[in-house]
């Protein structure tokens, strides 16, 4: 069983580079759209999840904690269920059926970005708050507006919050729920690496889920990897 | 300290992350517009919302690829169970449902969702086991084969494997284990008795792991078997308790709307044409050395065949494939 098990891996890894190499169209396919959904998810929850996380972090107002308590709980929304909820929302008898996103790579573009925003504005959050006050307070004295202490602290913070964005990035590529209830896993239009390889798995072909497995493996590797580069470039 | 840095550096930094910022955009820009001219490029579409045990074969894709040949249309399976296909269709999600479920195809019809029901394709579920049999079923019919089991594994020799996902699979399973005298959601409370809540494929495997009897339907089962991935046998089939039959369904636009009937129909015509027909009984053939799918719609328009009065007694709605009143102005697809 043990050496069945091995020799099912090192094949899965053999196909996979072969499949990389050769170029298989289908597979490219999958990766480059499961790079531009996950991706463009990224980019949307950025671009709300960031002012909160500065809003949050540098204004103090009541329910603070409990606010900062939600989005900290939300961190391990299952997505199975951020699926069906949004599918509800999203169904055509529902009150967004009639934008007519459902089975579109939009709708697991939004679902996606709903569900990365609880890590980026809570890892943010925390980036920010670890930047000592004597900069926030710096800033001020040096007579800086409110947006210019914000991009001061935010600047410190840099490193933190890049940390925060290639998570929010790692976890929607690497999630299933979502893409299965939003976008279907239409063949050519909301196909993405992980539900092919729910799909082909449940296919039994092992090889192929472990190959396509591998290729999105290595996406979050090298991902990390550059980050962990710049980490120490900075220290 | 990184803020001691030169301010060139930093400078440099930031520009870097602003080229990285603009690239993505730039990339994800590109990919919006190349999504929004696949969907406004005004082809009409087809949502088909089918079961696994059909999906995972590869038919439908072969379907797909015949049809998308001959008609302008493009065709989109989403492959859930066929509980959830059913509630998508209701929902207004798909225009087309492809399940193998009678009963609730027949509640499907009366709640007034479905029209224009076709029966296309049947087979028939295996009940697979290890090699050596330890309950000798094999060769016996469903019901006392389930029977023997029941007694070997309350004597705790034996092991059932359920699907418990309320799929057709499962359902099936439920309404045999009822004509052998038994209720499922008793007989799972018992220890030798075990639920998997999964799919075929995986409960495939934890059966040939556990060396366990189950329900199964052949088309997964042979590629799993073809593939060295489990040992099991079949031990009981090509019962006409184990018949399994394929339908579609069009959605009824003036229930659901926003449905696309007209594609809908285009779409069952080319099911039931002899052309797909073909297809789908040479489906696989050769590489399994028996078809997967048998067509049903000519054998039902003949009548002859032996098999037609099982399909009769077990999918026909009152002696019907579709009671009148659910044709619409369709009634030349039951001539």
């Amino acid at each position: 069983m043990v050496r069945k098990m091995t020799s099912e891996i090192l094949e899965g890894l053999r196909r996979a580079l072969e499949l990389i190499v050769s170029g298989d169209p289908e597979v490219l396919e999958v990766t480059l759209r499961s790079l531009y959904v996950s991706g463009t998810a990224t980019l949307l929850a950025v671009s709300w999840s960031i002012p909160m996380g500065l809003l949050i972090s540098l204004k103090n107002f009541r329910g603070k904690r409990i606010l900062k308590g939600f989005f900290n709980a939300l961190l391990g929304i299952p997505t199975v269920g951020l699926g069906l909820i949004l599918y509800l929302f999203l169904s055509r008898s529902g009150p967004f059926g009639s934008l007519h996103f459902l089975y579109t790579p939009t709708a697991i573009i939004l679902g996606q970005a709903v569900l990365i925003t609880p890590i980026l504005v809570s890892f943010s959050v925390s980036a920010i708050e670890s930047v000592e006050p004597e900069i926030r307070d710096l800033a001020k004295t040096l007579g800086a507006s409110e947006s210019e202490v914000s991009f001061a602290v935010l600047r410190e913070a840099l490193q933190g919050v890049l940390l925060a964005v290639i998570a929010g990035f790692n976890r929607a590529l690497a999630e299933l729920g979502v893409a299965l209830m939003l976008g279907g896993n239409i063949a050519g239009l909301t196909r993405v690496l992980t539900t092919s390889i729910a799909l082909e798995t449940a296919r039994g072909n092992f090889e192929l889920s472990i190959a396509l497995t591998i290729i999105l493996l290595s996406i979050v590797f090298t991902l990390n990897f550059a980050v962990n580069l710049l980490k120490r470039e900075r220290t | 300290m990184p803020k001691h840095n030169g301010g060139h550096e930093v400078n440099r930094k930031i520009l870097l992350w602003i080229g990285i910022i603009i690239l993505a955009s730039l990339a994800s820009a590109a990919g919006t517009t190349y999504y929004f001219t696949i969907i406004m490029r005004g082809k009409s579409t087809l949502v088909v919302a089918t079961t696994t045990s059909l999906y995972d074969t590869g038919l439908l894709d072969a379907i797909e690829k015949k049809f998308e040949e001959k008609y302008p249309i493009d065709v989109y399976f989403i492959s859930v169970g066929t509980g959830q296909a059913i509630e998508h269709a209701k929902r207004g999600d798909a225009d087309v449902i492809l399940v193998h479920a009678p009963s609730s195809e027949l509640q499907f019809l009366t709640e007034g969702y479905g029209l224009c029901r076709k029966i296309i394709a049947y087979n028939f579920f295996i009940i697979a086991g290890p090699e050596n049999d330890p309950a000798s079923i094999r060769g016996l019919n469903v019901t006392s084969a389930l029977n023997r089991i029941v007694e070997m594994g309350r004597a705790g020799k034996v092991k059932w494997i359920s699907r418990g996902d309320e799929s057709g699979t499962h359902k099936k399973e439920q309404a045999l284990w009822s004509l052998a005298g038994y209720s499922w959601v008793t007989l799972k409370e018992e220890e030798w008795f075990v639920e998997s809540g999964t799919g075929m494929g995986k409960t495939l495997l934890i059966a040939n792991e556990m060396e366990a009897y189950l329900l199964a339907d052949i088309g997964t089962y042979l590629r799993y078997y073809k593939e060295g991935k489990i040992n099991l046998k079949p031990l009981v089939k090509q019962d006409k308790d184990l018949l399994n039959v394929y339908s579609v369904i069009a959605v009824n636009p003036e229930k659901v709307g926003g449905v696309n009937f007209n594609n809908a129909i285009i779409f069952i015509k080319f099911l039931i044409s002899s052309e797909c027909q073909n297809l789908i009984a040479n489906f696989k053939r050769n590489e399994y050395g028996q078809s997967l799918f048998y067509p049903a719609a000519s054998l039902l328009k003949e009548g002859t065949n032996p098999i037609v009065e099982w399909i009769k007694e077990y999918a026909f709605f009152n002696g019907e494939e579709c009671p009148p009143e659910y044709w619409d102005d369709h009634p030349e697809l039951y001539q």
